[in-house]
C-alpha cells in the first residue's frame, strides 16, 4: 500500500464523520510510516570507507558554542566538497548537548568544549570509539570597547563596583574560569552566572556587564564590540577540545568525514584562525 | 467494532452518552498533559530526595521564585487593572491595535521578551541609560529585574482575564452610581470593583502562575545569581546539566507548590468566574 493510495482512500471516506475518524487516525499512522521510512533513506552511504565515498543526506552535528563561526565555515566546505549532503548544526553549552545526546537526541557528531562533558556521552556508552582532542581553546578577559576599567589582569576582576559574569560552573568554560581563580587565589563574586559562554559574552557586547571571563575564540568572534585581555592565569584552565562520532548516528559515513574534515590541515587551519590552539 | 455497538446499546443509558469521537480524543488529551508529570514522579529520586530537598539552595531558589511571582502579580494588579478598564470601559482611536498590543508578550518568545527588556531598561538601554545616569539605578542581574521580567511576561494574562470580565460586567450599575452623584473614580472603586472582583482574582492567580514558571526573560533580563536571581525554573534548568536528580528534585517542589496553590484558590474563585 502506498501513501498516496491511503491519503485518496482517507479523501473519499471524509464524509462520514466517525468512519472518517478512523481512517485518519490510520491515514496519519501511515503518513507518519512514510515520512519515517524517507527520514531512514538519508544517510545512505554507499560502502567502502575513505574520504572518496560518495555522502549523502544530513550529517546532525551536536558543537560547543563557541565552536560556532569555525564549525559554520567547515559545514559549508563540507556540503561543497560532498554535494548532496546538508550539515545541520546544533551549537549551545556542552553539558546541554551531552544532556540531550544522552536522553536520545539524533545526532552523528559530538563535539564538547571539555573531556568532562564528553565523558558524560562515553559514559553512557554512546560514542563507538573514543573521542579525539582537536583544538584547545585558553580563557581571556572580554571587557567593553576600548577598556574603559583599565583592567589588565584577573586581579582586576574582583574590584567592587565592576560588574562582572562569568559562565555557570557546569559549563566547560565556567569550570575553566574558577580553575584560574583558584589557580590565583582569588575571590570574585560575578553579578550572574551565564548558561553558555556565548550568553556571558553577549551580556559585555549590550554593555550590560563590565567584563567576562570567556573563550579568546568568542573575544575574537566579536570583533571591535568588546576587547580581550590575556592573562597568565588562563595557561592553568586550557580546555581541550574532543570530538567523536555518536554510536546511535543515522548518517555514520557524513559523520566520519566530517571529523575527518575537522581534523584536516583545512580544518585546522579554520579552527587556528578563529584563535584556536592546536592540540 | 460490531461486538462493541452492541454492548453499548446494550448497556444501561444515562442520561446523555459521551460521543466516542469526542471520548477518546479528550481522553487522549488528558494522558498527554498528565503522562509527563507522572514520569516525573516514577522517575524522582526517592531515596535522596530528603538530602536535595533540604539544602539551601533549593529554599533559596524557592523562596525567591514565590516572592518574586507574588512581587510580580502585586505590580500587574496595580497597572493592569486600570489598563483593563481603560480597554474595556473607554473608547479612543487605536484602541484594538492597543489591546493587540498588550498581547503581543503572550505570543512572544519569553526570551525575546527579556532582550526586549534589555534594550529598554538595560544599563545601556533606551530608558534604562537615563535610569542609570539620574538615578543610579541599574535594573539588569537585580531581584527587580527579576520581577519586572516576570511582570512583562505575566501581566497580559491579567489583563486579558480581567478586560473579559468587565465587558461581561453590566456597565449600567457604574452608570447608575454616576447618575446618583459619584464621580467615575468613585464608581469604579465602589462599584466595578466589587462586581469584578472574581474576575481579578481569576487573573491573578493565571499571572501568578506564569510569572512562578518564568524562565526565559528572567535568565536574559536578569541573568542567573543563586538568592538573588536564580529563581526555581533558572535552578532546575542549570542543575538538569550535570545533576540530573537535583533537577528532578526540584522541579517536584515546583510541582507541588503550583498544585497545592492552583487547588487551593480553584474553590474559591476561579470556578465562580
Amino acid at each position: 500500500m502506498t501513501c498516496s493510495a491511503l491519503r485518496t482512500r482517507r479523501t473519499r471516506r471524509i464524509r462520514r464523520p466517525l468512519r472518517a475518524t478512523g481512517a485518519g487516525a490510520a491515514a496519519l499512522l501511515a503518513l507518519s510510516a512514510c515520512s519515517s521510512a524517507s527520514s531512514s533513506d538519508r544517510g545512505t552511504a554507499s560502502s567502502g570507507s575513505g574520504s572518496s565515498a560518495k555522502l549523502s543526506g544530513t550529517v546532525t552535528v551536536f558543537a560547543a558554542a563557541s565552536l560556532q563561526e569555525s564549525f559554520e565555515t567547515l559545514g559549508r566546505e563540507f556540503e561543497k566538497d560532498h554535494p548532496g549532503t546538508k550539515v545541520v548544526f546544533n551549537f549551545g553549552g556542552s553539558d546541554t548537548l551531552a544532556a540531550s545526546i544522552t536522553s536520545g537526541a539524533p545526532a552523528d557528531v559530538f563535539a564538547a568544549a571539555s573531556p568532562g562533558t564528553m565523558k558524560i556521552v562515553t559514559d553512557q556508552e554512546n560514542t563507538p570509539g573514543r573521542p579525539v582532542t582537536f583544538v584547545r581553546n585558553e580563557l581571556e578577559i572580554a571587557t567593553l570597547p576600548s577598556n574603559p576599567h583599565g583592567i589588565s589582569s584577573l586581579d582586576d576582576l574582583t574590584e567592587p563596583g565592576l560588574k562582572v559574569v562569568l559562565c555557570d560552573k557546569s559549563v566547560p568554560c565556567g569550570a575553566a574560569a574558577q580553575t584560574a581563580l583558584k589557580a590565583s587565589n582569588l575571590k570574585l563574586t560575578p553579578v550572574s552566572y551565564e548558561q553558555d559562554v556565548k550568553s556571558a559574552l553577549t551580556k559585555v557586547e549590550l554593555k550590560e556587564a563590565d567584563a567576562a571571563v570567556v573563550y579568546k575564540t568568542d573575544v575574537k568572534s566579536a570583533g571591535d564590540k568588546v576587547e580581550g585581555v590575556g592573562f597568565p592565569e588562563s595557561a592553568e584552565a586550557v580546555n581541550d577540545y574532543p570530538i567523536a562520532p555518536l554510536k546511535n548516528a543515522p548518517n555514520p559515513a557524513a559523520a566520519k568525514a566530517f571529523i575527518e574534515l575537522v581534523r584536516s590541515a583545512e580544518g585546522r587551519q579554520v579552527l587556528t584562525g578563529a584563535g584556536f590552539l592546536k592540540p | 467494532m460490531k461486538g462493541r455497538a452492541d454492548t453499548l446499546k446494550g448497556a444501561p443509558r444515562r442520561g446523555r452518552g459521551v460521543p466516542l469521537p469526542l471520548l477518546l480524543p479528550a481522553l487522549a488529551g488528558l494522558a498527554f498533559l498528565l503522562l509527563p508529570l507522572l514520569a516525573l514522579l516514577v522517575r524522582a529520586p526517592w531515596r535522596s530526595l530528603p538530602e536535595q530537598l533540604t539544602s539551601a539552595e533549593v529554599w533559596e531558589a524557592l523562596r525567591l521564585s514565590l516572592i518574586c511571582a507574588t512581587a510580580a502579580t502585586a505590580l500587574s494588579l496595580v497597572i493592569g487593572v486600570p489598563l483593563a478598564w481603560l480597554l474595556a470601559r473607554t473608547d479612543f482611536p487605536g484602541r484594538g491595535l492597543v489591546r493587540a498590543l498588550v498581547t503581543l508578550p503572550l505570543v512572544l518568545p519569553p526570551v525575546v521578551g527579556g532582550v526586549a527588556l534589555l534594550l529598554a531598561l538595560g544599563r545601556n538601554g533606551v530608558i534604562g541609560q537615563w535610569l542609570d545616569a539620574w538615578f543610579g539605578i541599574t535594573l539588569p542581574f537585580t531581584t527587580t529585574g527579576v520581577i519586572l521580567a516576570e511582570t512583562f511576561v505575566a501581566m497580559p494574562f491579567l489583563v486579558i482575564s480581567v478586560e473579559g470580565t468587565l465587558r461581561a460586567a453590566d456597565p449600567r450599575y457604574e452608570e447608575a452610581a454616576t447618575t446618583l452623584g459619584a464621580s467615575r473614580f468613585t464608581a469604579f472603586r465602589r462599584v466595578t470593583l466589587p462586581l469584578i472582583a472574581p474576575g481579578i482574582a481569576a487573573g491573578s492567580v493565571l499571572a501568578w502562575a506564569r510569572a512562578l514558571g518564568e524562565f526565559g526573560a528572567t535568565i536574559t533580563f536578569a541573568g542567573n545569581f543563586p538568592g538573588r536571581t536564580q529563581t526555581m525554573p533558572l535552578a532546575v534548568y542549570l542543575a538538569l546539566q550535570n545533576d540530573p536528580a537535583a533537577a528532578i528534585a526540584l522541579s517536584l517542589v515546583l510541582l507541588a507548590v503550583s498544585i497545592a496553590v492552583l487547588a487551593g484558590l480553584r474553590d474559591r474563585w476561579m470556578t465562580t468566574s
